[in-house]
């Protein structure tokens, strides 16, 4: 029993310690962000990395799940001959909740693991050493327009990703179910919010852009320097990552009413 | 200096003289490249002071220590060139960040430098592309490119064939005498530290025995003397001197 309260305490201690770096780390970043010269070749670059190399399995992805949506929300509706809401329920779905959020949990997979290894890649072979030794700030070069490109990336991918979603539904629902074409996108637009709905949508998306960016950066920032070290801080940004951004959009929705 | 609960250097005090080609000689583990590293001020010691060119390194926030190492140059034991530039922008790059340098300007001082480590016409190659001992050129080129006071080299020799060890080694000679820079080599290849050192720091027992290279070898504790016989002796340079092996 006093074990498991030291194993337990010790656990807590590691958790705070480490919100602690990870909060100094934001700092540092916040002020490399800020302080010139601006990357805006690098940030560019990293947004071509982030956002332009993930459209394809984005628009897959939103696609499909606005297909199963669309096929659920029919064999659901059609039971109350609500079938004409199809739109209403595919479009707050989409923006309210599964947008934003399967966005971020792809782009965790996909981007943010493949940053994490990157920046790992550099601690382990120095890299990121010989820029200090160069008294250039790593941060500011590698870390800053890193992140920033991630909390850019993050709203216009979950945009498309709604986009996508609704032509998926719209083409499951109208196309093959016979569901009126005008009665879809009238639903949706009378159903859909422009300010607690779509807005709070890219709020969300917004808040997942500086959580994966700020996780996959400082998890691969300070991994241990070996293979293993990459290997486990990979790991690390998708668990976390992921496991964070449900968490935050709990935390929103129960907030804001997002 | 310990790293969790293994010590690696302690009560340790040892000098480097300027303008000359210091060798930190020990075997793996011994805490060579911990040195360097302290000098940079790429980690802190728990305790002691450290002086770099009139500062001490010790307690700087990261900001003042950009200041201290713009007088530092480092050769990384793997190069830690940028992998996504080609070897001429790896060059270029700190010219860009530190200077106010016409790309022309910077154009001839990268080309000069690159000469001056005997590469030619390499500009266009990724780190990846290049061997071992070109790496280590080019590594050196680009600690050399600013003109530092001070040359860190991490295991300048390591895991290069005999004539690349001695083509490195006339190099680092050559650019200490034509430039004047204080160098600090960590190395476990005795037979260049004995041709090339003006001063050497065996890392011994977490200590620091200093001396020249001949003080050294020829040093009344015969196992200080055996390490840099034996050596010499498996590399042919000269035959070695036994000596009893006592306790010490």
């Amino acid at each position: 029993m006093t074990r498991f309260i030291a194993d337990l305490g010790y656990a807590t201690i590691r958790f705070i310690l480490e919100l602690g770096r990870i909060a100094a780390f934001a700092a540092d970043v916040g002020r490399a962000v800020i302080t010139p010269p601006a990357r805006v070749g690098a940030f560019v670059a990293e947004l071509f990395n982030i956002g332009v190399l993930s459209l394809l399995i984005i628009c897959v992805s939103g696609a499909a799940v606005g297909m199963v949506l669309g096929l659920q929300g029919y064999n659901t509706l059609v039971r109350f001959g609500a079938e004409e809401s199809l739109g209403a329920v595919v479009g707050l779905s989409l923006i309210r909740e599964l947008g934003p959020v399967l966005t971020a949990l792809l782009t965790t997979g996909r981007a943010g693991s493949a940053t994490t290894a990157e920046i790992g890649t550099m601690v382990a072979t120095e890299q990121l050493d010989g820029l200090r030794m160069l008294a250039i700030d790593p941060v500011h070069l590698v870390v800053a327009p890193k992140t920033l490109a991630m909390v850019a990336a993050m709203p216009l991918l979950s945009a498309l990703f709604i986009v996508c979603g609704l032509a998926g539904g719209y083409l499951v629902g109208v196309a093959l179910m016979g569901v009126d074409a005008g009665n879809y996108v009238s639903s949706l637009q009378n159903a859909v919010d422009f300010r607690d709905d779509v807005l709070g949508s890219v709020l969300k998306a917004f808040v997942f852009g500086i959580l994966v960016g700020l996780i996959s950066t400082f998890r691969g920032y300070t991994c241990q320097p070996t293979s293993a070290g990459v290997s486990a801080a990979t790991t690390s940004t998708v668990v976390v990552g992921s496991v964070s951004v449900l968490l935050f959009d709990y935390i929103i929705t129960a907030l804001w009413g997002v | 200096m310990r790293f969790g609960t293994r010590p690696v250097l302690i009560d340790f005090s040892c000098e480097f003289p300027g303008g000359r080609i210091s060798v930190v000689l020990g075997g793996s583990g011994a805490g060579k490249t911990t040195i360097l590293r302290l000098i940079g001020g790429l980690i802190q010691p728990q305790e002691g002071r450290i002086w770099v060119a009139g500062t001490n390194v010790v307690g700087l926030s990261e900001r003042q220590l950009y200041e201290v190492r713009r007088k530092l140059g480092m050769m990384f034991q793997g190069g830690a060139l940028l992998n996504s530039l080609t070897v001429y922008e790896n060059l270029a790059f700190p010219l860009r960040e530190h200077t106010q340098l016409s790309e022309q300007e910077i154009a001839e001082r990268v080309h000069a430098t690159l000469a001056a480590v005997g590469l030619r016409d390499v500009d266009h190659l990724l780190p990846g592309e290049l061997s071992g001992g070109m790496i280590k050129r080019v590594a050196l080129a680009r600690a050399i490119l600013r003109d530092p006071q001070i040359l860190l080299c991490d295991e300048p020799f390591s895991g290069l064939d005999p004539i690349s060890v001695k083509r490195i080694e006339a190099l680092l000679r050559r650019i200490n005498q034509e430039r004047g820079i204080t160098m600090i080599v960590s190395s476990h290849h005795i037979p260049s530290t004995m041709r090339m050192a003006h001063h050497v720091v065996l890392l011994w027992d977490h200590k620091a025995v200093q001396g020249t290279p001949q003080e050294l070898a020829s040093s009344p504790d015969p196992q200080i003397a055996d390490f840099f016989n034996e050596e010499l002796h498996e590399e042919g340079v000269r035959e070695p001197q036994h000596t009893p092996v006592h306790r010490w």
